[in-house]
């Protein structure tokens, strides 16, 4: 069963805010991009405004991504006390494990409960929940 | 990063992170009064009415009365009104106040930083309290209340989460523990003595919400999956109630009551990448970084190590939370927790680790922990409903996978 909403319950937006606001946008246009430190070439999630690593403000870039990783966690939501209300159950949050080494959750629409395994090859699609939302979201991919 | 290698070689650098110059708190700062109301499914009483019966038991029982009460110590997302309780207690010495943040994770916090007012004169006795109608009021731990009065995640990184309706601390959790029992082959069979042996002390415990309600291995595994591998009674218990207890210097609780309980350690740690139980981008998953540099903190501050500790009281919001600190804190290798606490006796009252004996935040009450710090002192003083024998030192957590803290206390 693909991931299903339930009509007139409106779904959470996003936080977005100058940090994160380019990696939305690129959502909305249906593109993917993670922010990295040029100076470290690392990749960070969330996204912020220092480097952690050199705490330097201005080497932070966005980089487009082909979106792919595996699923390293997730959960099921079954039960309705879980569950936002929005949403039918059952519905899977997967935490995906990115090629370039971040983390990333979101719902995985195209496969069931029980198909879904840590390991499991994705990539980033995208759906809209309701008029004006635009969400990155996972499927599966061959390996 | 050099701090999550030193917790993936599990040796902590001493280089990194030396000592504090001058421990003010350690053995200088005690806790001399405690105090509770009932705690219950629905209270039918506010919140503002629950921290003052709390707060003034708490007040008896360490002989003072309100002109003695100069400090207030509270968690941020506490809902009572600071300045409408002073006005209800009638407190009129009033020179420090305090809040603390990361909810749960702030339970031993709360008396780190009461002990730090006294300990440097800002205040003489510092009440810290918690008070929440977490069972009839608005439960934190379901999804379904959101819908309600947001539109959109509160902060960046919910973000990345509440759209996908990943919006409940029981979820956030499954998802860490469901990597760490995959990591370590943990298998769900063998799980469920945690709860069992909780509901256990909770028999002996007339205040619990589960007194008089056992709970049997069979029990357990046939309790609802509520978000896989937790079932309903790996989670704690929505609870009306409220605690508190008061902080004061060594000097000053030689002369009370009670015998003093002492501060040995107080420590707050938030490893670097930790979110509000959602730190998803460490490069270890399966763990619980934070309460392991607390632990760390606390044995070098208190020179005590974990054969030392006759009685621990682990926040639990959930089985595995508590469990998986067990490994942090030395008591148990990595990915032997399960083990550790199969077949019980080695948490029950006289096994190797009595563990959350008054039935923990699963089987006594949710009071955000500081029922933990409560339930420690009693054994301190050796008037406990499940009394561990001899019990000189206790360490106490906070909420795991969040900024957290922890104490150790002892007699």
């Amino acid at each position: 069963m693909p991931l299903e909403y339930v009509p007139g319950i409106p779904i959470l937006r996003p936080y977005v805010d100058p940090d994160n606001k380019p990696f939305w946008d690129a959502v909305d246009r249906h593109e993917f991009v993670l922010q990295r430190c040029s100076n470290c070439d690392v990749f960070l999630q969330p996204p912020r405004p220092m480097c952690p690593h050199c705490l330097s403000m201005d080497s932070l870039e966005w980089v487009p991504s082909a979106g792919r990783g595996e699923v390293y966690s997730f959960v099921v939501f079954e039960a309705d006390r879980m569950a936002y209300p929005g949403m039918k159950i059952p519905y899977v949050v997967v935490l995906v494990e990115m090629e370039e080494g971040v983390r990333l959750t979101a719902n995985i629409i195209d496969s069931e409960p029980d198909e879904v395994y840590i390991g499991m090859p994705v990539e980033v699609t995208y759906n809209s929940p309701m008029e004006g939302l635009t969400l990155y979201q996972f499927k599966k991919r061959a390996s | 990063m050099q701090m999550l290698e030193e917790y993936r070689t599990k040796s902590y650098r001493n280089d990194l992170r030396p000592p504090v110059d001058a421990n003010l708190v350690k053995d200088k700062t005690a806790i001399v009064g405690i105090g509770q109301t009932a705690y219950s499914r629905n209270a039918e009483r506010d919140e503002l009415d629950l921290a003052c019966e709390a707060i003034k038991k708490a007040v008896d029982d360490a002989g003072l009365t309100m002109a003695d009460i100069d400090g207030l110590e509270a968690l941020t997302l506490d809902r009572v009104s600071m300045p409408t309780l002073i006005g209800s207690l009638g407190i009129e010495n009033l020179r420090f106040t305090s809040e603390v943040s990361f909810g749960g994770g702030g339970a031993c916090a709360l008396v780190m930083h009461a002990a730090a007012a006294v300990a440097t004169g800002a205040a003489n006795y510092v009440v810290v309290y918690r008070a929440l109608n977490e069972a009839s009021g608005h439960r934190y731990g379901r999804g379904d209340g959101y819908a309600e009065y947001l539109t959109a995640a509160p902060t960046l990184h919910y973000g990345y989460y509440f759209p996908y309706g990943f919006l409940t601390p029981l979820s956030w959790a499954a998802m860490y523990t469901k990597r760490w029992m995959h990591e370590y082959g943990i298998k769900l069979e063998d799980t469920g003595w945690y709860s069992v042996v909780l509901r256990e002390y909770a028999q002996n415990n007339p205040d619990a919400i589960f007194y008089g309600k056992p709970l049997t291995i069979e029990g357990f595994h046939e309790s609802p999956m509520i978000s896989a591998p937790l079932r309903l009674y790996d989670c704690c218990v929505d609870t009306d109630g409220a605690a508190a207890v008061i902080v004061t210097t060594a000097d000053r609780a030689k002369d009370m009551p009670h015998a003093p309980v002492y501060i040995a350690a107080a420590a707050q740690s938030s490893p670097i990448e930790t979110e509000i139980q959602t730190s998803y981008n460490r490069p270890i998953v399966a763990g619980l970084p934070e309460t392991w540099y607390v632990g760390q903190e606390l044995y070098r501050q208190s020179g005590l190590g974990p054969a030392d500790i006759d009685v621990a009281q682990l926040y639990d919001p959930f089985s595995y939370g508590a469990m998986i600190q067990l490994e942090e804190l030395g008591f148990c290798g990595p990915g032997e927790c399960v083990d550790f606490c199969l077949g019980g006796d080695r948490i029950r009252v006289d096994g190797d680790l009595p563990l959350n004996t008054s039935g923990g935040l699963l089987s006594e009450a949710y009071i955000h922990g500081v029922n933990l710090v409560t339930e420690a002192v009693r054994q301190l003083r050796g008037t406990a409903y499940n009394q561990v024998a001899d019990a000189e030192t206790a360490i106490v957590t906070a909420g795991p996978g969040l900024p957290t803290s922890g104490l150790i206390l002892r007699k």
